[in-house]
């Protein structure tokens, strides 16, 4: 650098600490120097909010929260705006690719134990952004006001409405009428364009705040720092994120844009599983479509939702349904004191988590796809066996991960 | 000076000042935020528009289905055939309240057709699961209902199903019958759907 720009940075850094903070969490952020593949997730999901942020904005100029416009702005966004199609297309596979990465990035911590001490709070953290982000899609589903847009709010504020004693009142609350209508699409609409992404905004950055404190995992769930230099106090087998792994990621970001572009593009609706196609009929309170099923990310835990059909311990098959469905996601905060295993990556796991965990990931795709079915009584029970297995895996867990056969961990890194 | 000694220390002095400002300071935040959340419930508009609706079912045909619209939620009536009453009593080992002991309808629906006229079912068209819209399935057994399917209502959402009175299945997601609304019959073929009493017309 020269003088002049030595001087001001001088100046800026008395006053702004800014090339302190450049060094703590980038370039003097000491990462292990063993990531793989896995660890591409975390810098697309922020690529992807991103995304969903700048090209949000733009359709805000666009787009109008009214019941009897909403609809047809979004076709004028796509047919008559210059390059509307391109943005919303950005916007609705953004969102898609938004779970996919954020799944991928879940499961890597599943894989190498990434939830365990002293990351619960981190993996708590995160927990609260999948929420937040499962908040947004509903909340931008509806926008188009199109027949899923209705019918899918519909059924998630029913569910509101069959919490005991208060879900009654707190429905006409959330929808400011006794029915979904105007009144609803425009609140979420303010919850969509401006709550959400400042609560989510605020979580992402307390998230890599809380990441930079403990230090990131690796997949050989080992803890670097307990290994440092002694004469630099670096830890012997971290390596700085930037250069090295601002560079890696960009890598990732190609891939990740070709495979984003390559939808938009060639398959914008995915088949119907990213925009499906009874949402291109506008919003009719007094029809259902024959065929309903939510976007293929939330398919497993609607699945659960619709597998409880008998009334149980005094509590009737509709709550018992919801309690599933809310509870296959809240399970995932217990993760970090459900697992009782010495190691913490999957890699010196014996085969009883391994066996669980593949188990897990069958059930989750094989809800995830009768959630897009038509319940038949065969789909039905397939539903409530997989259902069972998906709450195995978490409610076994303190026994099978703690009587295991592990490996011994390594000291060091392995590559 | 004895108050910079006890700088940190709880006095009940003290206590008490720290107890009662945040009191008044909770007291304060919720009454900030009444105004708030009251702006979030149904509006006097909202709440103006859930008036009575008129029909006229002079023109229902026999074994056909109107659904007319009431507070935004759509209201089915039938007109049932003799055959399909003749079901309603068949289906009751099927189903999880026959008797429709439970609050789901008016008393003067409380009978074997859930109906004030046997043949004329007023209902809404409302899954009691989770609010979607049943279909009007009136063919028996279909391949995709099964044999013992006698025509009724069947939810594309979440699979319940109800018979041609609005009766739910048993072991199926919906907890309860379909919602008889209160309705009364203002003259032979004039429907007044949204009230119990010719009055309210």
């Amino acid at each position: 650098m020269g003088k002049r720009a030595t001087n001001l940075m001088g100046w800026i850094d008395a006053r702004l600490p800014v090339t302190a903070k450049w060094k703590l969490h980038l370039s003097e952020y000491y990462a292990p120097k063993n990531f793989n593949f896995w660890y591409y997730f975390g810098s697309l999901a922020m690529l992807v909010l991103v995304n969903q942020l700048i090209t949000g904005i733009f359709l805000t100029m666009n787009y109008k929260p009214d019941a009897l416009q909403a609809f047809a702005s979004v076709e004028y966004i796509m047919r008559d705006v210059e390059f509307g199609w391109l943005i919303r297309y950005m916007h609705s596979t953004g969102a898609s690719m938004f779970f996919v990465v954020v799944y991928l990035h879940m499961f890597r911590g599943m894989m190498y134990g990434s939830y365990r001490k002293p990351r619960e709070l981190l993996w708590l953290i995160g927990m609260m952004i999948f929420f937040l982000l499962m908040m947004l899609a509903f909340t931008g589903y509806i926008l188009p006001w199109g027949q899923m847009s209705f019918w899918g709010a519909q059924v998630i504020l029913s569910m509101v409405g069959a919490i005991p004693v208060i879900g009654e009142p707190l429905k006409d609350l959330i929808m400011g009428d006794y029915m979904l209508s105007d009144a609803a699409l425009n609140r979420f609409f303010a919850y969509h364009v401006v709550t959400l992404p400042i609560l989510l905004i605020t979580l992402v950055v307390v998230h890599v705040l809380a990441l930079h404190e403990v230090g990131s995992n690796n997949p050989d769930g080992i803890e670097i720092k307990k290994n440092k230099d002694p004469k630099t106090g670096i830890p012997v087998d971290g390596i700085p994120f930037h250069p090295y792994y601002s560079v890696k990621d960009i890598v990732g970001v190609i891939g990740f844009l070709i495979v984003f572009f390559g939808i938009i593009f060639f398959a914008p609706e995915m088949g119907g599983y990213f925009l499906e196609y009874n949402n291109f009929i506008p919003a009719d309170s007094l029809k259902t479509p024959d065929h309903i099923a939510p976007v293929w990310y939330f398919t497993p835990y609607y699945s659960m939702l619709r597998a409880a059909t008998v009334d149980f311990l005094g509590i009737s098959a509709k709550l018992w349904g919801i309690i599933l469905m809310g509870g296959s996601v809240a399970i995932f905060c217990l993760l970090p004191w459900l697992d009782r295993s010495p190691v913490k990556s999957i890699r010196y796991k014996g085969p009883y988590f391994k066996f669980a965990l593949t188990l897990f990931v069958i059930s989750v795709f094989v809800l995830g796809w009768l959630g897009t079915k038509t319940p038949t009584p065969l789909f039905t029970t397939l539903a409530q066996i997989f259902t069972v297995v998906y709450f195995a895996f978490f409610l076994l867990m303190p026994w099978y991960s703690k009587i295991d056969k592990t490996k011994p961990e390594p000291t060091r890194v392995s590559g | 000076m004895a108050d910079a000694e006890n700088k940190n220390e709880m006095n009940g002095r003290r206590r008490f000042l720290v107890a009662a400002t945040s009191v008044a300071g909770g007291v304060a935040c919720i009454a900030w935020a009444t105004p708030f959340v009251m702006s979030m419930m149904p509006s006097e508009r909202a709440k103006a528009a859930g008036a009575p609706v008129e029909v006229d079912i002079a023109k229902l045909e026999t074994g056909m289905l109107l659904a007319v619209e009431w507070r935004g939620k759509v209201v089915w009536i039938l007109k049932r055939t003799p055959e399909m009453l003749a079901t309603l009593i068949k289906i009751e080992p099927l189903l999880a309240d026959p008797k429709s002991a439970e609050d789901m309808q008016p008393k003067y629906a409380q009978n074997p057709t859930r109906s004030i006229k046997p043949e004329i079912l007023v209902t809404l068209g409302v899954c009691t699961h989770l609010g979607c819209s049943p279909v009007f399935r009136k063919e028996i057994a279909p391949a995709d209902l099964g044999s013992d399917w006698l025509g009724g209502f069947f939810c594309p959402c979440h699979g319940s199903k109800f018979d041609l009175a609005g009766r739910v299945y048993k072991n199926l997601p919906a907890p309860t019958n379909l919602m008889i609304p209160p309705h009364v019959y203002l003259s032979e073929s004039l429907l007044l759907i949204g009230a119990d009493s010719k009055e309210a017309a």
